[in-house]
């Protein structure tokens, strides 16, 4: 798994390339909690464009990092997520806390 | 079409990956779909996530994982002797885990439960816990 991640005027974009399994999201959160930590994004995007197989954590993982965001009124989004994810996440409903936008140019579109 | 598997390992997170890719791997004869694919492989990372986590708590164990191919139906088992489930019915619910703090959604058995045909759960306190999977592959058109 390599997490990488971007941010501009205060929007951090984090991509996953790899697998989101449990194995992999003890790594994820510890990358992702320091950029969120360095940055206080006001908008965090989560890309999922690179990533090959994703499970229930990526659920946790997910909310997870949304906890650290409400701390100080940050907001999260998702983009680029295959059918396979979205199956998954709308298990939980979590596209009413974390809306899932379909390209990453409109994500950008509206900031 | 009939086959069978065994495999047994050790109780790290890293044989999540291992478990899934080598069940698709061992399906792969029935040619199924990239979505079939993808259920069985999430399936499979459920139980031995849940293996690790919940049945060894991180602990080194062994989970043992028998495959079976019956016509175009798998059947997987995986197998854990670690500390058991004390309330399967609540354990099943989905959205309950008994370790929120490690980020973990609790839709684990939920998700086994809909990406699976069939899907039994057997728990033995201090002895065990068995998941018990089908799936049947259809034919291609």
């Amino acid at each position: 798994m390599i997490v990488n991640y971007e941010e501009t005027s205060r929007t951090l974009t984090i991509n996953f390339d790899g697998e989101i399994d449990h194995h992999s999201c003890g790594e994820i959160a510890t990358i992702s909690d320091d950029a969120i930590k360095k940055y206080l994004p006001l908008k965090l995007i989560f890309d999922f464009k690179n990533v090959k197989f994703m499970d229930s954590a990526g659920i946790g993982m997910v909310i997870g990092r949304y906890k650290q965001l409400m701390r100080f009124g940050g907001k999260a989004e998702m983009v680029n997520i295959n059918n396979d994810i979205k199956r998954i996440f709308s298990m939980v409903g979590i596209f009413k806390i974390i809306p899932l936008v379909s390209e990453n140019a409109e994500s950008l579109a509206n900031t | 079409m009939e086959n069978e598997m065994k495999l047994e390992f050790k109780s790290k997170s890293s044989n999540e990956a291992f478990a899934r890719i080598t069940v698709a791997a061992f399906v792969s004869e029935l040619n199924p779909t990239l979505e079939e694919i993808s259920d069985i492989k999430t399936a499979v990372s459920e139980a031995v996530t849940n293996s690790i986590i919940h049945g060894y708590e991180g602990q080194d164990g062994i989970i043992h994982m028998n495959c079976k191919i019956k016509d175009r139906t798998l059947e997987i088992e995986i197998i854990d002797y670690g500390k058991g489930i004390e309330n399967i019915e609540i354990a099943k619910q989905p959205l309950y885990t008994s370790k929120p703090e490690l980020d973990r959604s609790g839709m684990g058995f939920t998700i086994m439960e809909n990406f699976m045909d069939e899907f039994k759960l057997e728990s033995i306190v201090d002895v065990g816990t068995k998941v018990k999977m089908k799936k049947t592959i259809k034919e291609a058109l």
